[in-house]
Formats: structure tokens, C-alpha cells, sequence
């Protein structure tokens, strides 16, 4: 069982929760919870091997911010197509990802996801439809507008998500993209992942407004801004959006608030440095997306207890044995350095 | 073979179609027109995009009427986003299809260098080739009529520093369509730069659709006392220059590099070999530039060949002035190709 310390009931948020929660099946919502808990174990894991330092990469965790990736994603099929960034373990993850690949890139294995050239900020899994992910803050939002382009053109039913963060929200790149999307009408969803921090710039330092979901007027698409910790809201808002998509409509852009946990990079906390208040780690963690949900599914008699205990040790497992196959594959030989430069 | 042939003047060209029946004559413009309709008939992966191409004009001709043969959705106008856009085809090469971006200017291009540079050369590579980009670019070098420092740049150079990347820049029609075809079934970002002085440049060119391989250059005259690397517009002047090298008695070899990445260096390292004297012909700054990459592969590979320092002719450390009188004396030429050779004669 996932749990937190102190768990103390907010009651606005959780008369929604039981009146959305109502609407939604029960295989739907464990579904939602399994997704989220499969993150945080993943990363969970990271943290306590990184100081090992075999992981000879930066890594850049979502603890925290997990409903998001879980809730946009359950609203798309495997042949639907999503970008990413830096922070992209969840997203891959949520989106149907296997542990091993992705264990094992960050290892900087020749079994990972992307061969051992990617590492953590690089990862991919084209079955699943995730396209690659940019560590250039905005750099994946025109990829994403491309592949549903593709689609269009290509006449697929494919519909293409992008999540990013706030500060992407700053780059000339999401207007250039999100004007096309709306001017061609493509199925794109805009997740822009609210953590109010760009490193260690608080969103106050950096726009005037902190408005984003409103941007979406002058493009005259629809903008919500929704609790990003709450993996309802991001389901239902994310199903709205792929709907859309779908149904020829255009793109969505989607704010959802949530907080980083841990440091821009690395396993550390911020407050640690200096960089963020402590404070203010701790009234996010009393809204952990995770332990609220797992709360409400034990108050509506969704899963019990034993329950519980029983996904953890299977997701548990599952990381167990991704580090345990990323630890005992091979390095890539010396001779791949030049190899996939160029494409046949 | 006509199709390898530079017409250096309009009444050759006529000559050589008079004499040879069955031979067809396309501008340069055209060339490219044909290649980007034939790829669009070819494959119906193939879009493209770009500002203003389906404007009356369709980006000087190349594009021409290309929106009514094949519809909005395949041949669209583009908003004022070129690294957008950019990102945009990059995301939908990697989603399958084949974009043919178009810039107006090569001056643009630099908005776009995020997407070029960290995305669309990193693709593959950065995930162990899972994914690939079938991206083509092209560019266009303006020049003259006071066209000035924004809208006349020639900025291949900064593209070659990036191994992902494919750069080319054909001289003639026959190459134009060739290459462009080919880089369009390439399955690599490929930046086509052309020269807007070469649109209106006569040339044989086949019918059907045909690739000229990239990375492979041409030798466009034969010569045994020095070797004149060329590029662009500069594969003319090259020839000019020879040509009239020629009635001293001076028999320069002009090669067409026309690949600027990858490099056929091992063509020029050949000739070297014979002629013992290089010059480079650059259509852009001398820092950096082909002219330096060229020189530097012979002094690696072949130093004992040279009998005499190379010389790279580019255009003077400047941005590009507007005035008339200036402009005249920033851009180099036949006159000046002459002079390198004959420094480089005057050293044994």
C-alpha cells in the first residue's frame, strides 16, 4: 500500500471527487491509481539507486505530479501519438511503456529504449506511440503538431498529446504551434504541466497574468485549468479534449496545476539547497495526487486494503526486476558510436 | 553527357538542343517545379509548406499552381513561424510522412536552427534509430538589387558543422531536380540551398523522375593544371573562369562539390593529385566555410600533392551591403576565380 503521513481531507475536493468518482467504473479508477503508483515506484526506485551512481545520467522526476500523465493518457489508444520533454518518465510510463527499456536507458545500457544514446531526457517507445521527447523546454510542442498533421494527411485517426511545463509555456514555440493547430484544426491535446517553476523560477518571477489556460481564447480553442493532482480532473478534462480531437475539433490546451517534489534534477529535495521553501513542499505533499486517490478508493469500497498490498507488490516487482534486467545488460559496444547517424 | 554539362551561355545551350534531337531544355526553376510535383505524384506522404507558396508567383515559380493540382491539404501556405513550422515537419517526418518546407530566403532559416540543429539531425540518433526523419528544406540565396544583409545570405557553412545533417547546393537544372528529388525520398533531414541567379539557368533535363546521389560531386571540366572547387552559383563563374584560362593556354579542372555534407572529398583529393593547385569557390564568407573544410581534408589527406598554398575565393568579412557600388564590389567572380588560379600558377 502507498501511504502518506498526513493525509487531512479537504472537503470541496473530495465532494467533487465522489460526485465525479460516481460517473466513472471502478476497473476505470484502479486503472487510474495503478497508473499513478506504477510512476511514483518507478521513481521512487530511482531516487533511493541514484546515489550508487551507476545511473550516469541526469534524471528529471514527476513525483508529484503523476495524475496528470495518468489521467490524459487513459483517454488515448495505443496507435494515438505523445511528445514530451525532459521530465518524461511518466508520460512514457502512462502511456503503455514497459520498465525495462526505460530502466535500462538510464543505466546507459544497449538493451534501454533508445540503445544507450538517449539517457533519461531522450526516451522512446514507438509501439506506444511516444514519438521521442525534447530537452529543449518547448522543443517537443511543434513535434506534436507535426504528427497530427501526419495523421491528417495521412488520414489516420491518430490523435497526438504533448505535455509540457510552464516555462515552455513562455517560448515562441507553443504560439507558433498552438496558432497552426487551431488554424488546421489538428487533434492535438496541449497538457501544459503546471508546476509553477522553471528550475528554481517561481511562474511569478517569469509572466505577468499566470493565466495560461486563458491564452487559449485568442486562438479560439478551449482552455481549462484543472487541478493536476487530482486524476479525475485530468481524466475527465483529458477525455473532453481527445473527444474533440477526435470528432474534428481541434485542438485543447489543458493548465493543470500540480508541484515537482523533488529538484529540477536529481533525487534531492529543493529546500535542501535553499531553492524552494519547505513549507510549501509540505502543503503539496498533503495534496499527493497518489495518496488522495487511494483514500477515496478505500472510503467508496473500490479496493480494500489486501487490495492494495497487492498492486503495490506486483508494481514493486516489476521495478525490481527493470533494475535487475538494466543492471545485468551490456553496455553498448564502442562500434555503435557512429552507427545510426544517418537513416538508410 | 548533355545533363552534366554547365551552360555558362544561353546560345551553347541552344547549339547543343538544335544538334541533339530529343533533348529537353528546363530553367532551373522548373527543374525544381517538376522534382516537388513528380514527389507529390510519387508518394502521397509528400506535403508541403511553406509562406506565400501558393501565391499567384509560387516562390519564384518553383512552386507553382502546385495547391490547385494537389489541394490545401497537401500544398499549404504557412504561417510567420518558421521554427514552428519547422518543428512542425520535423514532427511530421517522424510521424511518417515526407514535408518539403520551402524558405523564400535563406535569411529565415536561422529562426528555424533549434529545430534543424537539436531536433530534426538528433532524431535518430539520440534514439538508437527508432524513429527517422525524412525531412527536406530548401533555402534560397537572394542577391542584388540592394537586397542587403537580411535577405542575401548565403549561410551554408553553419549547417555543416552538425553530423545529422545533409547539405546540398546544385548548379545546374539536371541537379536541381535530382537532388531535390532524391532528398526528398531521402530518409534524413536534407537542406537544399539554391541560388536564386541560377532560376533562370538553361539546362537538359529528363522527363521522368531520376536522384542524383548526395554526397557524390562532378568534375564539369577537365583540366591538368589546377583544381577549382566550386559550388552554386560559383560552378558558373568556375567555368567561365576556366574557359577563359583556357585561351592562355591554363587548363583549369572545375569540379562541382554540389554535396556539402556529406563531402566527396575523395573526388577533389583525385584531382589534386593530378593538378597539384586548389581554389575554392564559395558563394559565401570565408571563416569556417567550404572553402576551409576542402582545403583542410587535402592538407590531411594529400599534402604532398600541393605545389602551392590553396586560395579560397569568398565574399569579403561583411555583411551585404545595399548600395549598387557596394554590392559591386562584395560579390566575387569569374574575374576573381582568374586571379586565385593564376596566384596559385605563379607558385611552383
Amino acid at each position: 500500500m502507498y501511504t502518506l503521513n498526513a493525509m487531512p481531507a479537504i472537503k470541496t475536493q473530495k465532494k467533487a471527487a465522489e460526485k465525479e468518482a460516481s460517473v466513472y467504473s471502478s476497473a476505470l479508477q484502479i486503472q487510474l491509481y495503478t497508473a499513478m503508483l506504477r510512476i511514483r515506484l518507478f521513481e521512487e526506485k530511482i531516487v533511493a539507486l541514484y546515489p550508487e551512481q551507476e545511473m550516469k545520467c541526469p534524471v528529471h522526476l514527476c513525483i508529484g505530479q503523476e495524475a496528470i500523465a495518468a489521467g490524459i493518457c487513459a483517454n488515448l489508444e495505443k496507435r494515438d501519438y505523445v511528445f514530451s520533454n525532459h521530465r518524461g518518465h511518466g508520460h512514457s510510463l502512462a502511456k503503455g511503456a514497459g520498465m525495462k527499456p526505460l530502466m535500462a536507458e538510464f543505466y546507459g545500457k544497449a538493451t534501454g529504449c533508445s540503445k544507450g544514446k538517449g539517457g533519461s531526457m531522450h526516451i522512446v517507445d514507438v509501439p506506444n506511440g511516444l514519438l521521442g521527447t525534447s530537452a529543449i523546454v518547448g522543443g517537443g510542442i511543434p513535434m506534436a503538431v507535426g504528427s497530427a498533421l501526419a495523421s491528417k494527411i495521412r488520414g489516420e485517426q491518430s490523435i497526438t498529446a504533448v505535455f509540457f511545463g510552464d516555462g515552455a509555456f513562455e517560448e515562441g514555440a507553443f504560439y507558433e504551434s498552438f496558432n497552426f493547430a487551431a488554424l488546421k484544426r489538428l487533434p492535438v491535446i496541449f497538457v501544459c504541466e503546471n508546476n509553477f517553476y522553471a528550475t528554481n523560477s517561481h511562474q511569478r518571477a517569469r509572466q505577468f497574468a499566470c493565466k495560461i489556460s486563458s491564452s487559449a481564447v485568442a486562438f479560439d480553442a478551449p482552455g481549462v485549468c484543472i487541478d493536476g493532482n487530482d486524476v479525475l480532473s485530468a481524466y475527465k478534462a483529458g477525455k473532453d479534449a481527445a473527444q474533440r480531437a477526435r470528432n474534428n475539433g481541434g485542438p485543447t490546451l489543458i493548465e493543470a496545476t500540480t508541484y515537482r517534489w523533488k529538484g529540477h534534477v536529481g533525487p534531492d529535495t529543493d529546500h535542501e539547497k535553499g531553492c524552494r521553501p519547505k513549507d510549501e513542499l509540505l502543503e503539496w505533499v498533503k495534496k499527493c495526487p497518489i495518496g488522495r486517490f487511494e483514500k477515496h478508493l478505500l472510503e467508496t469500497g473500490i479496493l480494500d486494503a489486501n487490495a492494495l498490498i497487492a498492486i503495490t507488490g506486483e508494481i514493486n516487482s516489476e521495478v525490481d526486476d527493470a533494475v535487475k534486467f538494466a543492471k545485468e545488460s551490456p553496455y553498448p559496444d564502442v562500434s555503435e558510436l557512429l552507427t545510426q547517424v544517418y537513416s538508410d | 553527357m548533355p545533363w552534366t554539362k554547365v551552360y555558362a551561355n544561353k546560345a551553347e545551350f541552344e547549339k547543343i538542343s538544335a544538334e541533339q534531337k530529343g533533348l529537353r531544355g528546363l530553367t532551373y526553376r522548373e527543374a525544381i517545379l517538376e522534382a516537388t510535383e513528380q514527389a507529390l505524384t510519387a508518394d502521397k506522404n509528400v506535403f508541403v509548406i511553406g509562406e506565400g507558396i501558393d501565391d499567384p508567383g509560387g516562390v519564384f515559380g518553383t512552386t507553382k499552381d502546385l495547391h490547385l493540382k494537389f489541394g490545401a491539404d497537401r500544398v499549404m501556405d504557412s504561417p510567420l513561424a518558421e521554427n514552428g513550422i519547422t518543428g512542425i515537419t520535423v514532427g511530421a517526418a517522424v510521424a511518417g510522412a515526407r514535408p518539403l518546407l520551402v524558405h523564400m530566403r535563406v535569411d529565415f532559416l536561422p529562426l528555424s536552427l533549434d529545430q534543424i540543429i537539436n531536433h530534426a539531425a538528433k532524431w535518430h540518433y539520440m534514439f538508437g534509430g527508432a524513429v527517422r526523419v525524412p525531412l527536406t528544406i530548401r533555402a534560397i540565396i537572394g542577391r542584388g538589387w540592394g537586397s542587403a544583409a537580411q535577405h542575401s545570405q548565403s549561410l551554408q557553412a553553419m549547417l555543416l558543422n552538425i553530423p545529422g545533417l545533409k547539405v546540398v547546393m546544385p548548379a545546374t537544372p539536371y541537379d536541381a531536380k535530382g537532388l531535390l528529388y532524391a532528398a526528398i525520398f531521402d530518409n534524413n533531414p536534407v537542406i537544399m540551398i539554391e541560388h536564386r541567379w541560377l532560376y533562370e539557368h538553361m539546362g537538359h533535363v529528363p522527363a521522368e523522375p531520376y536522384k542524383v546521389e548526395i554526397g557524390k560531386g562532378i568534375v564539369r571540366r577537365q583540366g591538368k593544371d589546377a583544381t577549382i572547387v566550386a559550388i552554386s552559383l560559383m560552378v558558373n563563374e568556375a567555368i567561365k573562369a576556366a574557359d577563359e584560362l583556357s585561351k592562355d593556354g591554363i587548363e583549369a579542372e572545375v569540379i562541382d562539390i554540389r554535396s556539402l555534407k556529406p563531402l566527396d572529398s575523395d573526388l577533389v583529393i583525385e584531382s589534386v593529385k593530378k593538378t597539384g593547385r586548389l581554389i575554392v569557390a564559395d558563394t559565401g564568407w570565408k571563416d569556417c566555410g567550404i572553402g576551409a573544410e576542402i582545403i583542410t581534408r587535402v592538407v590531411e589527406d594529400a599534402f604532398e600533392s600541393l605545389r602551392a598554398p590553396a586560395v579560397r575565393v569568398a565574399l569579403p568579412e561583411a555583411p551585404t551591403p545595399a548600395s549598387p557600388a557596394l554590392e559591386n564590389a562584395y560579390y566575387r567572380g569569374k574575374n576573381d576565380i582568374i586571379a586565385a588560379v593564376k596566384k596559385t600558377l605563379a607558385r611552383s
